[in-house]
């Protein structure tokens, strides 16, 4: 059934990179804009307020992770929706080739370029952070990968529908920033209005950076199971979902 | 050709109807397509054409009607019949920056049984883009590519949807030429086109589409004989007495004459024979000769009462 899904998620791996921009935008870009306003905020740090060093310590970092997967949606939702104008997803459609096998070609694409950038996070941020760091980092890419993956499948759904190319961008930021600003990066949950506070709940976003935050602070995954869960049932209804109403042109 | 004895039927189609919405997109459509042969769904656009192509390819779901094919529902045994056909579709597009032989190397990972691809992609003329991107090719190119790609897995029936629609003359007798070794290689071939010179040149049989219904079938030649019998000779001659010699042919209809030049008119299959047997009889002498013979594009106009451009 996933005939092919090696070589598409290779040869798609290989178009990105050939993209103008494709490499710079997506790996590199987050990384730069990491290390410098780390460094911007680290050159002040004797002076800096315990919030600022505690946004350093681990604000930044999941903020850093969040947007990467966020771009990653983005990006997927615009993909397909181009393929789908474009015919491309037609061309595809009279092959043996399965939507999910499409899918999860471009799934897999997002995933290694997120642990690509995620890498890089890394050894650039050994090097030029402002504050050092005991991260457990294998647990912390698993973290991301979990969460990457479950906001993917929304970006998935968003992306079986959306007609155009040209609303791929807007209805995606409309339905993914509102998760940003309330996963409880910014503000904590705690102090948000009760009604905020539900809608809060119920975006898979704010398990995801609860996840991410707990498992670079060191904290035990088992304290973080429901957060998994959360993400594991957004993954699956989203899935679901799509795969009803894919739409091929 | 690979049509000795009867050709059992590949595809057959029965009473299909196709609706979006409130409209009518194909009805009451039925056609046979044999083992061998050139088949063309022909007509203007919009008469349904795509559509009926795609419900054989079991791409859409007909809402009434019955298809079969290779001995296959095309609808409910999408994923066996894929193997065994070739599709190429009207206005695809592959990935701006996919290179060729990166195509047609995935294309041959998704089907159990594939011909060469390097032989392919060289058959087709494509081995010095090998490497191209795809954005990068002209139209004709892209065409070759999309055919390379729809004769990957060596397949039994081969589909063509206006295939050389918006190609330059030149590739589009190019692309005829590949076509014509798809059939002479045993394999079946079923195409739409809006253009008359293409289904003549190329199809063996044709069915004549409009507005989602079918109108007639046969091979070119029958259709022309059948329902434009008319003849037309063009002849220039300073022959005095050539026009009063002309009238006495019998299958000649009318003689008009400007200067020496003259216009006849008649019908039937002796018409032109008739003419320059009469021509050499009488020692006529002509400077000039030449024929107008009614073609498909005069069998839909006289079918429809429109032109197929319009």
């Amino acid at each position: 059934m996933l005939r092919g899904l090696w070589k598409l998620t290779w040869l798609e791996i290989k178009i990105f990179l050939r993209e103008p921009m494709g490499a710079f935008g997506s790996i590199l870009l987050p990384v730069l804009v990491f290390v410098l306003v780390g460094r911007f905020m680290g050159g002040r740090l004797p002076r800096s307020s315990a919030p600022a060093i505690g946004f350093l310590r681990v604000g930044l970092p999941v903020f850093a992770s969040v947007m990467i997967a966020l771009s990653g949606v983005l990006s997927l939702v615009t993909i397909i929706s181009i393929y789908r104008e474009g015919g491309i997803l037609r061309r595809l459609r009279a092959t043996p080739l399965r939507p999910q096998t499409i899918l999860a070609a471009h799934v897999l694409v997002k995933l290694a370029l997120t642990l690509a950038t995620m890498a890089l996070m890394v050894l650039a941020g050994k090097r030029y952070y402002p504050i050092k760091m005991d991260v457990p980092v294998f647990g912390f890419a698993m973290a991301l990968l979990i969460s990457t993956w479950s906001v993917l499948s929304i970006g998935f759904l968003i992306a079986s529908i959306v007609p155009t190319a040209r609303f791929a961008q807007p209805i995606g930021g409309a339905i993914l920033y509102p998760m940003v600003a309330l996963c409880g990066l910014f503000v904590p949950l705690e102090s948000l209005p009760p009604a905020l506070h539900a809608v809060a709940r119920v975006l898979p976003l704010t398990y995801a950076v609860s996840l991410l935050q707990g498992i670079w602070m060191g904290e035990a995954w088992s304290a973080h199971m429901g957060d998994v869960l959360a993400l594991v049932l957004v993954f699956a209804i989203c899935t679901a979902l799509s795969a009803k109403v894919f739409r091929w042109e | 050709m690979g049509m000795s004895g009867t050709p059992r039927p590949v595809i057959e189609v029965s009473g299909i109807r196709k609706t979006y919405g409130r409209t009518v997109a194909v009805s009451e459509v039925s056609f046979e397509v044999s083992e061998g042969e050139i088949f063309g769904l022909i007509g203007p656009n919009g008469a349904g054409k795509t559509t009926t192509m795609e419900c054989v390819e079991g791409v859409r779901r007909p809402d009434r009607g019955r298809i079969s094919i290779l001995g296959l529902d095309p609808f409910r045994d999408v994923y066996r019949l894929q193997n065994r056909i070739g599709v190429q579709l009207q206005q695809a597009q592959l990935q701006k920056r996919i290179k060729v032989w990166e195509a047609v190397d995935l294309w041959a990972s998704l089907y159990t049984k594939t011909v060469d691809a390097g032989r392919l992609v060289e058959q087709l003329g494509l081995s010095g883009k090998r490497n191209a991107w795809f954005m990068t090719l002209s139209g004709g190119q892209k065409q070759r590519l999309f055919i390379a790609l729809a004769l990957i897995n060596d397949p039994e029936v081969v589909f063509l949807d206006e295939l050389t629609t918006g190609l330059d003359p030149q590739s589009r007798r190019a692309i005829w030429e590949l076509v014509r070794g798809i059939r002479d290689r045993g394999k079946t071939v079923f195409m739409t086109t809006h253009l008359m010179e293409e289904a003549e040149r190329l199809c063996d049989r044709v069915a004549i589409i409009e507005h989602g219904k079918i109108i007639e079938i046969g091979t070119p030649g029958d259709l022309v004989r059948r329902h434009c019998p008319e003849r037309t000779v063009l002849l220039a001659t300073g022959d005095a007495l050539a026009e009063e010699r002309l009238r006495t042919i019998p299958s000649v209809e009318s003689v008009t004459r400007t200067d020496s030049q003259f216009t006849l008119h008649g019908k039937g299959e002796d018409f032109v024979t008739e003419v320059i047997q009469c021509l050499s009889e009488n020692r006529i002498r002509v400077t000039d000769f030449r024929t107008v013979l009614p073609n498909l594009e005069d069998v839909f106009l006289k079918l429809t009462g429109r032109s197929i451009r319009d």
